[in-house]
């Protein structure tokens, strides 16, 4: 192989790589974008009813029931206008509580029941995570949670 | 006091920086042995000033001095002296700190093992080294300084977060920042070889052992918060394709791409500006991590409390050092042209699809990681990018990568024929084949064919590895160091895909609630809850369940999962218990209590999870292993560079 040959095909080499990955990205996120809809997004049915997608907000107070000696759970997610009840099977994190902002990752059942098929809460009693805070300033209710101490 | 004079120090670090970065380059530039002198002193005092502010930093905790508002953010009284001391990088500024003394560490390194190079070269590397400290000590001075004084002075701290009171966790940010800073000094050499117009093989075989090593630290830090993310976050995954760790990973890929194309450059003379491009942009990844990480964009257990004043800093300066460097290398990359040619079946194009394939996945991350970013800033949808993309996207690079390995390592450079080694190949893919296919239908069931793919290609290349140093070892042959490091590196990855596949096909998990008395099935084991008790740490106290874990009757293990609260930040912890053997880990973790006594318990059987962290500890000791080459400590003549075009195959 000349220079020139070896330059031509490490260039199209890389090209066909890149291109490729490129293509094959863009395919797989058709398949596994997940979207954010905040409770009066689910409430106003903007949600899909087909397919998977997120939706976060603060567990209201008294919303949260389990079933005697089972792993279901029921609880309900708020952005202080609209509310959505959302039910998980299995064991829940660590700081999810009541009060607490939360994500679920599932999809809408056909009683209008949120069916997670994950929930997080995150490590810091203060966080709340930022899809959460901004679909609820958009409510103008409750500020957000401020950041870590101290009051200098 | 003790916090002034290690703000001082800071100040003073960050003055030195300044001169060594100056006359490090102007010297080089005006050939003045006097300045060249003086940034070597310049390098001393940097990092003598930045150790001693780091051990004032470290100093206040240990004295629990709660009037320096870091300290009173994360640390407590009651917290062991072990993990005050860790927590010196346990948030954002001390860890900053600490990048910048493991920054000033490698400059030390650089003129410390720059015997063999010419004087204006490592000048000119140290100068590069010296702006990218000045950088790092400006966004400690001017956004996050750990030494500002709280008034009046908190009764007690808040205490480190307690995700982070673990001992594979306190040496995790060090061993990766050894790695990210270390990927500045191939971006330094780059830097010097584009300013001095000149790259030969002797420069590639300058720089091969640092990007070695940083690569090294690097995979073992990887490593080590893979590690902890599965027993500590609690619920037993291994890598969770978090931005953060696509972050680290990212740098570690190119840094791989690197490693090969500088295999290249020294034994051909080849893809000269392709190694600068890598090598500037393994820096550059690793600055955009810490983008990602320090700015808020993104938001994960390692995302401190953010402030988009530090984001917007570490971006400027990202996009100083990458644009300085990409318009260096626009500018002088037309001068480092390469002669030699090379069939299409060599050890060149060998290398040449491994980087090809490694830019493509990084790509595919790239993608992944930074597009929710960007739907976001154009106000578009909300969106995330979930695992099933990476995990799918990710093994499209990969598998032709590492099937092309095994015949990779055997090809020799120019033109190769296989010839002695194509029965041997062959044999091992045999081989490889059967046992790929046995060995998961015979020990667990048929589970579909991406296992046993994967497995062939994981024994075939184990295989592979073994070929070359067995070999020469019953020839009689010399075995030099580079040949053994490639050899174990190759054969770390193998290990690596043993235990990747095996517990992504195999694993078994099941959410369930026990009382104490009940027992349940799982995965073949039997799991009995024979007690739930309340006990104390120093700084904490829990709730531990005992479980009693019985195959056929026999006992097999006794765990004790623990869910903790901390006495200061009221988090509830997972502690889990696991039951770890070479081949499998029981893991029982517990959720919550279900009243009445019983509680809701997560219950995981991992077969080969151990072989995962195990491979990238055999990667990395292969990685340390190439770097003690004998031939990168020779003082070599600048005649001698050049390749030997018969070029005994190492790599």
């Amino acid at each position: 192989m000349t220079p020139r040959h070896r330059r031509m095909a490490l260039v199209s080499l890389i090209v066909l790589g890149v291109g490729g990955a490129v293509a094959f990205a863009l395919t797989a996120f058709q398949d596994n974008l997940l979207y954010f809809y905040s409770p009066s997004d689910v409430t106003a049915g903007k949600a899909p009813t087909d397919r998977v997608f997120r939706v976060g907000g603060m567990v209201p107070e008294g919303s949260f029931t389990r079933e005697p000696g089972s792993l279901m759970a029921h609880f309900e997610l708020t952005d202080y206008a609209h509310n959505v009840k959302v039910s998980y099977t299995g064991v829940l994190p660590d700081l999810f509580r009541e009060g607490q902002g939360v994500i679920a990752r599932g999809r809408m059942g056909p009683d209008g029941v949120f069916v997670a098929e994950e929930v997080l809460a995150k490590h810091d009693e203060n966080y709340m995570p930022p899809e959460v805070a901004k679909s609820l300033k958009k409510q103008h209710e409750k500020p957000t949670p401020t950041g870590p101490l101290p009051s200098t | 006091m003790a916090a002034e004079l290690g703000h001082f120090a800071l100040i003073l670090a960050f003055c030195l920086s300044l001169p060594q970065a100056f006359f490090g380059l102007a010297g080089a530039h005006w050939r003045r042995p006097h300045w060249i002198a003086l940034a070597n002193r310049a390098v001393a005092g940097h990092w003598v000033f930045t150790l001693f502010s780091f051990a004032c930093l470290a100093y206040v905790f240990n004295q629990n001095d709660f009037s320096v508002l870091y300290v009173a953010q994360n640390s407590n009284s009651e917290l062991p002296t072990f993990y005050r001391f860790a927590a010196v990088w346990g948030a954002h500024e001390g860890s900053l700190l600490l990048w910048l003394l493991v920054q000033a560490t490698w400059s030390l390194a650089v003129v410390a093992f720059s015997g063999n190079m010419p004087q204006q070269m490592t000048s000119r590397v140290l100068g590069v080294l010296g702006l990218i400290s000045a950088g790092f000590a400006l966004f400690i001075l001017m956004t996050s300084n750990p030494f500002l004084r709280l008034w009046p002075a908190a009764p007690d701290g808040r205490d480190l977060n307690p995700l982070l009171q673990d001992p594979a966790l306190t040496i995790h940010p060090p061993m990766l920042y050894t790695g990210y800073v270390g990927f500045s000094v191939p971006f330094a050499f780059a830097v010097a070889a584009m300013l001095e117009g000149k790259l030969d093989s002797l420069w590639a075989r300058w720089v091969r052992p640092w990007a070695t090593v940083a690569w090294m630290f690097l995979t073992i830090g990887i490593a080590l918060g893979s590690w902890w993310a599965y027993y500590e976050l609690g619920w037993g995954g291994w890598w969770f394709w978090d931005p953060v760790e696509n972050a680290s990973f990212m740098p570690w890929l190119i840094g791989t791409a690197l490693i090969h194309s500088l295999a290249a450059t020294e034994k051909r003379g080849l893809f000269k500006s392709w190694t600068l491009l890598l090598s500037i942009t393994a820096f550059s990844l690793s600055l955009l991590g810490t983008f990602l990480v320090r700015s808020g964009v993104i938001e994960s257990v390692h995302a401190f409390a953010s402030d988009p004043g530090r984001g917007l800093f570490i971006l400027s300066f990202l996009g100083i050092c990458v644009g300085a460097a990409l318009g260096l290398y626009a500018w002088r990359a037309p001068l480092f042209r390469s002669n030699a040619g090379f069939a299409p079946v060599s050890r060149e194009t060998f290398l040449l699809l491994n980087n090809v394939l490694l830019v493509a996945a990084t790509a595919l991350i790239l993608i992944g990681t930074t597009y929710p970013m960007f739907m976001d800033a154009f106000g578009l949808d909300k969106v995330s990018v979930g695992p099933p993309y990476f995990e799918a996207m990710f093994l499209v690079p990969m598998l032709p990568l590492v099937f092309l390995l095994a015949p990779g390592m055997h090809a020799a450079w120019k033109k190769a024929s296989f010839e002695s080694t194509k029965k041997i190949l062959g044999i091992l893919l045999i081989v490889a084949v059967v046992l790929g296919i046995a060995i998961p239908v015979v020990a667990y069931g048929w589970n579909g064919v991406m296992t046993c793919v994967g497995l062939i290609a994981a024994f075939w290349v184990a295989g592979a590895a073994l070929v070359d140093p067995i070999s020469r070892w019953r020839k009689g042959h010399s075995l030099p160091a580079s040949i053994i490091g490639m050899s174990v590196a190759h054969f770390g990855l193998a290990v690596f895909i043993v235990g990747a596949t095996t517990v992504e096909s195999y694993k078994e998990e099941t959410d369930l609630s026990l009382k104490p008395g009940q027992s349940a099935q799982h995965a073949g084991f039997e799991f009995t809850m024979t007690k739930i008790e309340d006990v104390a740490g120093p700084n904490y106290e829990a709730v531990q369940s005992e479980v009693v874990i019985t195959r056929d009757g026999e006992q097999v293990a006794v765990v004790h999962p623990q869910k903790r609260v901390y006495r200061v930040q009221k988090n509830a912890m997972t502690e889990a218990g696991i039951d770890a053997h070479w081949h499998r880990d029981l893991f029982v973790a517990m959720g919550e209590p279900l009243g009445e006594g019983a509680w809701s318990l997560r219950l995981q059987y991992k077969p080969m999870v151990r072989f995962i962290w195990l491979g990238a500890a055999i990667m990395a000791l292969g990685g340390i292993i190439a770097a003690c080459d004998r031939r990168y400590r020779k003082r070599v003549t600048a005649n001698e560079g050049v390749p030997d075009a018969a070029g005994a195959k190492t790599a």
